[in-house]
């Protein structure tokens, strides 16, 4: 139940633009978290029941 | 109406009213239902789910932790040159200041012209040359009457001639060899100093010196500070690291072992050590760490920053977020519009 | 001793009749939290109309994560801070301990890009952002301490590296990052319980104000004063006519009656 289905205990490896440099694990996270901003940004939201108009 | 406000007031003002209120107010414009139990609920079986998947898939790292024992069977060449180093005074403890040691005059990182690091005083005393050498070489000085009567000499001699043996023998070990368990230097005026080195890569090389920089005279002990210290001075822990891309000026902060996602959350901080003048200046820590809690500072307080404050009016994403409200507004009261800013 | 009591208003709006006990701490503060947080404010079962969108599911989840940090850490903290590296029981909790850290740290930076472009510090409720941000880095501070408690070759390095910025600004002497002793127990007990504690404030914060409102279109804010708007005029009728009941968070316009309800 705990070895892992996808080692990741080999060495990184890392992606280079200029000065930064990168790991493929983080930019993957990082990459996600844009995505699912735009995602949750851009799907519509079912509003439910709506307006309880008119108060008690 | 009671003093509770049990209800009554949702509902009663159209959205085109409700839009026109201040912030501050309470909204009495029309509301959905929204069960928020139900949404924790939801939300805490999907971390479960996804935190146990991601852990069955992916697991956790674990690598072994770096031994002076491995330090010492792997490079001991490194190992014997950090231990002189320590003897001496010459190693990057010795000379750090506070809090393991007392200041020269004038070191110390300083953050403009302040000297932060020089304020604190001296709250964790660690003697290079009695703790990580003479103290451990003591113990096993007990069984070995040449080792005993070496370092005898060694703590009697004056301080030139001990400076002058050490000083020495770091320059042979730029030519060391290894034949069995014997270090073989070209031959110099060294003094007690080999007959201690020897002994002393012995004992790192059987294991004992690990637990001899542990143990607290109290029996336990779980401050690793003088083996880490000592581990920290030679090269071996620093290769390991780089060899993981862990290193400083690798943005190692934000890294893991292994392909392991890391602290993506420290990008800004590890940035800063990655580019000029920070690559350029031995107070970097001071600066970068100062910065750092400026910049924080400035996130708490943004609501109060004139400017910042204002940049999610022009970049338009809340348009995007509550564009259903806004296309309701302009249905049910196309003259009037939401309420002035 | 004045009685007061009117017998026509319901029990909750009279003040209460004993003066002795109205002065009483324990009477004070119970009345002082349920003016500011009544029970329907507290647990509302409705939201205004605007909250819809997913963007709004990013706090519950960083909530939720959380709570299955401080789960999976209890477990851990069960069989003490060996055993996840003997046994396979104790590796696959620790996965999940760190694992859901990761997606609490995900969660959370979705919470604040999300807030900070809804300015959701507009209508008082800067104190509920800063809560949030002392939230976030004081969640960076244990989940440092956390890395740190790990005794494998990740925190040794991350230790003696760290100890530097700390000790260049004096922090080291105090808070010494070599002491696995001093940081496994700021990360198990003192860190998560400062954490909790700033979060829940966060939370009520986030109730007692509400969700803030959309920010106004640039194209009508210009347009629409609020004191020629007809809307405004009946507002504030409205307004007149309710009785005010306390504890209201009130707006410039005077507008709405002091009701908890959302």
């Amino acid at each position: 139940m705990t070895a892992a289905l996808i080692d990741l205990d080999h060495v990184g490896h890392y992606l280079h633009w200029g000065f930064i440099q990168l790991s493929v694990a983080n930019a993957v996270i990082i990459g996600l978290m844009v995505v699912i901003f735009v995602v949750a940004i851009a799907l519509p939201f079912r509003a439910g029941h709506r307006a309880r108009r008119g108060g008690r | 109406m009671t003093a509770l406000g049990l209800d009554g007031a949702s509902g009663t003002q159209t959205l085109a009213d409700a839009a026109l209120q201040s912030d501050d107010s309470e909204w009495h414009g029309p509301v959905i239902r929204y069960d928020l139990a139900k949404e924790f609920v939801i939300a805490l079986v999907a971390m479960v789910v996804l935190a146990v998947a991601l852990a069955i898939v992916f697991s956790s790292p674990d690598e072994a932790p770096a031994t002076i024992t491995a330090w010492a069977s792997s490079s001991p060449s490194d190992f014997l040159t950090t231990a002189v180093a320590e003897l001496d005074g010459s190693s990057p403890t010795a000379g750090y200041g506070p809090p393991y040691n007392a200041w020269a005059p004038g070191e110390g990182q300083k953050i403009g012209p302040l000297g932060v690091e020089r304020w604190v005083g001296v709250h964790t005393p660690v003697d290079t040359a009695h703790d990580f050498v003479l103290a451990p070489l003591g113990i096993i000085a007990k069984s070995d009457p040449a080792l005993a009567a070496g370092l005898t000499r060694y703590e009697s001699a004056s301080a030139a001639d001990q400076q002058q043996w050490t000083t020495a023998y770091t320059k042979a070990l730029d030519k060391v060899s290894f034949s069995g368990s014997s270090v073989v230097v070209p031959p110099g005026r060294y003094g007690p100093v080999p007959t201690m080195m020897s002994a002393l890569l012995q004992m790192a090389r059987g294991g004992s010196l690990d637990g001899a920089l542990l143990s607290s005279p109290r029996f336990y002990g779980t401050d690793y500070t003088k083996p880490l210290l000592f581990l920290a001075d030679g090269s071996y822990l620093a290769d390991k690291a780089n060899a993981q891309h862990l290193a400083g000026n690798q943005w190692g902060m934000m890294n893991e072992t292994g392909n392991y996602p890391g602290q993506a959350w420290l990008w800004l901080y590890t940035m800063w050590y990655q580019i000029p003048p920070f690559t350029h200046t031995g107070n970097a820590d001071a600066l970068i760490w100062s910065l750092m809690m400026l910049l924080s500072l400035a996130l708490l307080l943004l609501p109060f920053i004139p400017g910042l404050r204002s940049i999610p009016k022009l970049v338009p994403v809340y348009r995007l977020i509550w564009r259903d409200h806004y296309r309701r507004l302009a249905t049910e009261s196309p003259g009037g519009g939401p309420r002035a800013g | 001793m004045s009685a007061t009591t009117d017998p026509g208003a319901p029990a909750q709006a009279t003040p209460d009749p004993d003066v002795a006990r109205s002065r009483m701490w324990t009477s004070r503060l119970r009345e002082a939290a349920v003016r500011s947080l009544p029970p329907e404010k507290l647990l509302p079962d409705t939201q205004p109309s605007y909250v819809a969108s997913w963007v709004y599911v990013f706090g519950v989840l960083t909530l939720a994560a959380l709570a299955v940090i401080i789960a999976s850490g209890t477990i851990l903290v069960l069989k003490g801070p060996s055993w996840w590296h003997l046994s396979k029981a104790g590796l696959f909790m620790n996965s999940i301990h760190l694992w859901s850290v990761e997606l609490f740290m995900f969660f959370m930076v979705l919470h604040l890009w999300g807030k900070f472009f809804m300015a959701a510090w507009r209508g008082k409720r800067a104190l509920t952002w800063m809560t949030g941000v002392v939230s976030f880095l004081l969640s960076i501070g244990a989940a440092f301490t956390g890395y740190i408690s790990q005794q494998n070759f990740d925190s040794q390095w991350i230790s003696t590296q760290a100890k530097d910025g700390l000790n260049s600004v004096g922090v080291g002497a105090f808070f010494n990052v070599l002491n696995f002793g001093q940081m496994l127990l700021w990360h198990v007990l003192l860190l998560p319980v400062v954490v909790v504690v700033i979060v829940a404030l966060h939370l009520l914060l986030v109730r007692r104000r509400g969700v803030v409102r959309p920010l106004p279109l640039p194209a009508h804010r210009r347009s629409v004063s609020r004191e020629t708007s007809p809307g405004h005029e009946q507002v504030v009728t409205a307004a007149a006519a309710a009785t005010p009941t306390g504890g209201t968070t009130g707006s410039p316009l005077g507008a709405g009656p002091a009701d908890k309800t959302s």
